[in-house]
């Protein structure tokens, strides 16, 4: 049984007629330590599902299940990491991280928790920059905060949106591979990531799922990416599967652009059924 | 061709910079140019900026007070003539000169007190000793405490309401709609009118055979933080409702308790809208503070001029115009003060 089951999701944001159908009929499973992402351009309704998956956004129809239990509202072992940093700015890095230890792990002492957010950020390598506001770190090193605050509450899933949109190409490569090392067997998180990189989903995931375009976006046929994580940069440009796999997001990604090119904004032809989407993992090498 | 960088300013000199930083803060921003003409940095643009800063409002000034001396000269008054900036001056020391003297009789009262019990318990160590309190009047200087205390207990009192008024209508619709309708029609009232409202209630609750405060500290008291609360309650409100949709998710994902997103989120996001509003509260309370005190008989500005009013001495008018520009100072500085704290308090937040 997948650990995220989602099934017949459907959203639409505005009443009548100025209704905007966001997401129709999406149905998207992971199993426990997958790494899914994704994939898809500028509002498709990207963050909309991850924000239903995880339980911050009501749906309108469909179900999302955690373990066979339904999703109402954030779990305690579910860890986000913003498109945009979100960290308190009035706080240190160390006591933001604190803050979501202390939330996560209320029985435990303060001296404990505080402990805990310094092991994390170490990790991610913030160890001298502890005591810094955010207004003082750099974008890269901000992320760095909010994905060490992620790991730091111990999650069984971990919902990323966009983690590294916001940053210069340099600092997201750096990052990417930073984040591939963390979610590495040795830690095993159930992770969906949304990106607009193939390359970076590429990078780190075992399943692609290609979104189409909105409106009434759906999700295309999984890819799947059967290398072994965590994953090096040469592999996007010297790996056969890779490029391979890199080939099909691509043509998925602009069939569903011409798709939604042909049919005009907002109408949906009504002879064009969408790809379906697979409820099973596609089989992948051990 | 390399570009000679300046050399960086040493320790001393950054120092010296926060430190003009917050003179600027408190709006002694002339401070800067004389500071930068002492170190010789381009004199010219420091000149020019002094007199802008310093120069032309103590030109204006003096322009103000040469058409005030021969305006004062051309109207007759039942009270005399209207007194020019020479008089107010003169009664300026006078009450200074008063203050002084009452110290003085202050302190040789309370010594021959001293000198008399000494001598009772030389003659007879068990002796009672007396304790008198010494019953002179106010002076100018107590008065004008008198009202500082005064305004400040209304200002504290108007916080303690209006802040988490503002908080609960901020995070909750539908307590906003509520209160909105009484936050409309209370804004505008004046404290003239509040006044007698106020002392008919305190009278009947507040009954005690020895009290702590005088009913009219308590009746002024009141006034001003009826008065004052307003722009607390709405800029607070307003600071609540727009925080930032990312924090509020931030709260959200984190899963914190309520007391946590209230205190480690919502709270210090509102802060510098909360300081507005305590500013401009601070603002209205001591306007408010005079009409109140003259009113409840407070003995603090508002008295004075109620007092001199009614005295109608040949000094009048000018004691009047003395308690005319110490309000006006003291609400200058009062403003300053909360500024630069709410400027610090915006500056903290990375705003």
């Amino acid at each position: 049984m997948a650990l995220i089951e989602a099934s017949g999701i459907s959203k639409s944001f505005g009443a009548g007629s100025r209704a905007r159908h966001v997401l129709d009929d999406v149905s998207l499973a992971v199993d426990r330590g997958e790494f899914v992402s994704i994939a898809g351009p500028m509002g498709s309704g990207k963050s909309t599902l991850l924000g239903i998956l995880a339980g911050l956004i009501p749906r309108d129809r469909g179900t999302v299940r955690i373990d066979g239990a339904p999703v109402r509202d954030l779990r305690r072992d579910t860890a986000f990491v913003f498109q945009n940093y979100s960290l308190l700015p009035w706080f240190s890095a160390l006591e933001n991280v604190r803050l979501a230890v202390g939330a996560a792990f209320p029985g435990r002492p303060r001296a404990a928790q505080r402990d805990q957010a310094q092991e994390v950020l170490e990790l991610v390598g913030l160890g001298n920059a502890l005591h810094r506001r955010p207004g003082q770190l750099s974008g890269g090193m901000r992320q760095r905060v909010a994905i060490a605050r992620a790991f730091a509450i111990e999650p069984e899933i971990l919902l990323l949106d966009e983690p590294f949109g916001a940053l210069d190409a340099l600092t997201r490569e750096t990052l990417q591979l930073e984040l591939a090392k963390l979610c590495s067997p040795g830690r095993p998180v159930t992770t969906v990531m949304i990106t607009n990189s193939v390359d970076e989903a590429i990078l780190m995931s075992d399943r692609i799922v290609p979104l189409s375009h909105g409106p009434g976006a759906t999700l295309g046929a999984p890819i799947a990416v059967a290398l072994p994580r965590p994953r090096t940069k040469a592999i996007l440009t010297h790996d056969r599967e890779a490029l391979h796999a890199r080939a099909q997001v691509i043509e998925a990604l602009t069939a569903s652009f011409a798709r939604q090119a042909g049919r005009g904004r907002g109408r949906r032809a009504p002879a064009e059924a969408p790809v379906p989407c697979a409820l099973a993992p596609l089989e992948t090498e051990p | 061709m390399a570009v000679k960088e300046p050399p960086a300013p040493g320790p001393a000199l950054r120092v010296l910079d926060r430190l003009l930083d917050v003179f600027a803060l408190a709006g002694l921003g002339f401070v800067t140019p004389v500071v930068r003409l002492v170190r010789g940095d381009s004199p010219r643009a420091q000149v020019m900026e002094l007199w802008r800063l310093l120069g032309i409002p103590l030109l204006a000034i003096l322009v103000f007070l040469l058409l005030w001396s021969r305006m004062s000269a051309a109207v007759e008054t039942s009270l005399g003539q209207i007194p020019g900036p020479v008089a107010v001056w003169e009664q300026t020391r006078v009450l200074w000169a008063d203050h002084h003297a009452e110290r003085a009789k202050a302190a040789a009262f309370y010594e021959r007190l001293a000198q008399r019990n000494a001598d009772l318990l030389a003659a007879d160590a068990s002796a009672e000793v007396v304790s008198m309190t010494y019953t002179g009047k106010p002076t100018y200087v107590d008065q004008i405490f008198t009202s500082l205390k005064t305004v400040f207990t209304g200002f504290l009192l108007a916080s303690l309401i209006a802040i988490p008024l503002g908080i609960l209508c901020g995070l909750s619709p539908t307590f906003s709609a509520g209160l909105n309708p009484f936050i409309q029609i209370f804004r505008p009232v004046s404290p003239l009118a509040w006044l007698p409202v106020v002392t008919m209630i305190v009278s009947a609750v507040y009954v005690s055979a020895d009290p702590m405060f005088a009913k009219s500290f308590i009746n002024s008291a009141i006034t001003v933080a009826l008065c004052s609360l307003w722009p607390t309650v709405i800029n607070t409100a307003l600071g609540v409702s727009s925080i930032d949709r990312d924090l509020l998710n931030v709260a959200r994902v984190l899963r914190l308790k309520w007391t946590t997103k209230l205190f480690k989120v919502v709270i210090p996001s509102s802060l510098p809208l909360i300081f507005t509003g305590l500013r401009l509260s601070l603002g209205v309370g001591w306007m408010v503070l005079i009409a109140a005190e003259m009113l409840a008989q407070n003995p603090g500005l508002g008295k004075f001029v109620w007092d001199e009013f009614q005295n109608g001495s040949s000094d009048s008018l000018s004691r009047i115009m003395v308690a005319v520009f110490t309000v006006g100072i003291i609400g200058f500085l009062l403003d300053r003060v909360m500024l630069t704290v709410q400027t610090l308090v915006a500056f903290d937040r990375g705003r």
